[in-house]
């Protein structure tokens, strides 16, 4: 606050005085690029990114406790491996190459390539991002997080059966050759979708609708587990699911509300606290609308339904906010949870073993999300219920059935080669006596 | 009376279930505990590792089937679990044995009535 004080009324002298090597450079070049820029950092967006950087990283943990809870015992420690070493892999992958891809300087808007960037060797620390006024590191910092959480989203569809050499490799492919490229279509500037004017707050399209899409074809190339539909594949534990829910709850303040710098306004602040209230609105109004469903369509109240419908808000919610207003937060949220219940059951028929309705939730939640997104938005422009026509949910449409397309094809592509390569599925025996002791060597559970 | 004792994978578990159903139930829902136990037959339990230490835990994880039945059903029973538990592929070392036991007595609770009658 001092800073930008400082920094927006008196200028480059008033923070010479405050800072010594500030006051060395301008000294030696008064002029010079650097000292404008330092002036410019604003202390409260910094400190709430890099807040909101670590918030996103525990909806990892997060979401092993969420998937890993509804698996059965014998496959609890792979299934929340599968959100750990995301944590390892993407971890790397994007500080060496993924920020490189998704928002290096914008190739024709369909990819991103700043060699500067590898392993951020070129990005300085005291260097701001673009036009904002928080350091590119905690930029990149933050949107790597993103990175991390997107491919393990994937896991829960084709989980206690998909092998985990091939899970490890098929991360690393999907994340550099689908989650890069569409970043930087929907988030980067000069990508495509973004010049466009497709709005995506804090990853609708990115996230959800391309991990959900993404997870449905996985399910296609690894096929059903060998105990589903006829078999009874009972949750291990649905105290850690609801832990896990809770702490991607908690967890999404940071998704949304420190999307705010990244893809909106210079600084945090009114459009983080928007997007920090629509968030809380829509997964109190989910939660509640999926548990009166189930409470009406089946009689019992369950906490999976309420888990599930925190989750389901949560995604709805994601690209619309810091764009709608509260009110439109809790249609949307509600919303979210309707559509979600009614993908869910329609699983019961189709017969794809989704097992943990990765495509169910995240897939139609996100596409409900990202079409409310053009009808409820009232900035940066309006949509159908303010005055602004058909226009935005048009170019809504657009980035939904170029994320559905892309993902759906290139994950079949990827699939596909990885199974030549290493295989994607686990063999009949290992898949009955359980992935934990047969890959890991391990039990989650003794005496 | 005999009390079947039959230890099984627990994947096979529904299976037997379903099996015990078709042939033991006369439309008052037949009667069966189940218990999850560990333990070893000719199979040597899988090995674990540790912090890095190789662990034999030298158990494996089973269901185990508890169920009294009048002797007109003992065979009926037997033959139920065997073909369920052994399951598609053919039997294999680890699916399971069964203990057949004379069982001397048997009261139901509620009403005190005794014998073949209470099972």
């Amino acid at each position: 606050m001092l800073d930008s004080i400082l920094g927006g009324v008196a200028g480059g002298v008033s923070l010479a005085l405050a800072d010594p090597v500030v006051a060395a450079q301008a000294a030696s070049a008064p002029a010079a690029a650097p000292v404008v820029a330092a002036s410019q950092i604003d202390s409260g967006s910094t400190a709430w990114m890099l807040m909101s950087s670590a918030m996103v990283l525990l909806m990892v943990p997060g979401l092993a406790l969420f998937y890993g809870g509804m698996v059965r015992r014998k496959n609890v420690l792979t299934t929340m491996l599968h959100a750990f070493v995301a944590m390892a892999i993407i971890g790397l992958q994007w500080v060496l190459i993924g920020y490189c891809l998704a928002f290096g300087k914008s190739i024709g808007g369909f990819i991103g390539w700043s060699p500067e960037y590898i392993a951020f060797n070129g990005i300085s620390h005291d260097a701001l991002y673009g036009d904002k006024r928080v350091p590119e590191l905690v930029f990149a910092m933050f949107q790597g997080k993103f990175a991390i959480i997107t491919p393990a989203l994937i896991a829960g569809a084709v989980a206690e059966r998909i092998s985990f050499r091939a899970y490890v490799l098929f991360i690393l492919l999907w994340s550099t050759f689908v989650y890069c490229p569409l970043a930087h279509w929907v988030w980067a500037s000069g990508g495509w979708l973004f010049e466009k004017g497709v709005l995506d707050f804090a990853g609708g399209t990115v996230v959800h609708i391309a991990s959900g899409v993404s997870a449905l074809a996985l399910v296609l190339l690894v096929g059903n587990r060998r105990d589903y539909p006829d078999g009874a594949i009972m949750p291990n534990s649905l105290v850690l699911t609801l832990t896990g829910a809770g702490l991607l709850w908690f967890g999404w303040f940071g998704f949304n509300a420190g999307s705010a710098v990244a893809v909106e306004s210079p600084v945090a602040g009114y459009a983080a606290v928007l997007a920090f209230t629509t968030t809380q609105t829509a997964a109190a109004a989910a939660a509640l609308v999926w548990m009166l469903l189930e409470w009406k369509h089946t009689g019992k109240p369950t906490s999976l339904g309420v888990a599930s419908g925190i989750v389901a808000g949560l995604v709805a919610i994601t690209p619309a906010a810091g764009h709608v207003t509260p009110m439109w937060a809790i249609v949307i949220g509600a919303g979210g949870s309707v559509v979600c219940y009614l993908a869910v059951q329609c699983k019961a028929r189709h017969r794809k073993d989704d097992s943990l309705d990765a495509f169910g939730v995240h897939g139609v939640g996100g596409m409900w999300g990202a079409i409310a997104t053009g009808i409820f938005c009232f900035t940066p422009v309006a949509g159908l219920v303010n005055g602004g026509g058909f226009r935005q949910i048009g170019l809504q449409l657009l980035g939904v059935g170029v994320t559905v397309a892309f993902a759906f094809v290139m994950t079949i592509i990827i699939g596909t080669i990885v199974n030549l390569v290493v295989g994607l599925r686990v063999t009949d025996t290992q898949e009955r006596d359980g992935l934990d002791i047969t890959i890991h060597g391990e039990r989650g559970y003794h005496l | 009376m005999k009390l079947i004792i039959a230890i099984i994978r627990p994947e096979r578990l529904q299976a037997v279930q379903d099996a015990l159903q078709k042939t033991l139930d006369e439309g008052d829902n037949y009667r069966l505990t189940v218990a999850s136990v560990d333990g070893h037959g000719r199979a040597v339990g899988e090995v674990e590792y540790f912090r890095g230490q190789q662990v034999r835990a030298r158990m494996a994880q089973k269901a185990q089937i508890t169920i009294g039945v009048n002797d007109a059903y003992v065979e009926k029973a037997i033959d139920a679990i065997v073909a369920a538990a052994r399951g598609s592929g053919g039997g294999e070392i680890g699916d399971g044995k069964i203990f057949v036991l004379p069982l001397e007595q048997c009261v139901r609770i509620r009403t005190g009535e005794r014998g073949g009658s209470a099972i």
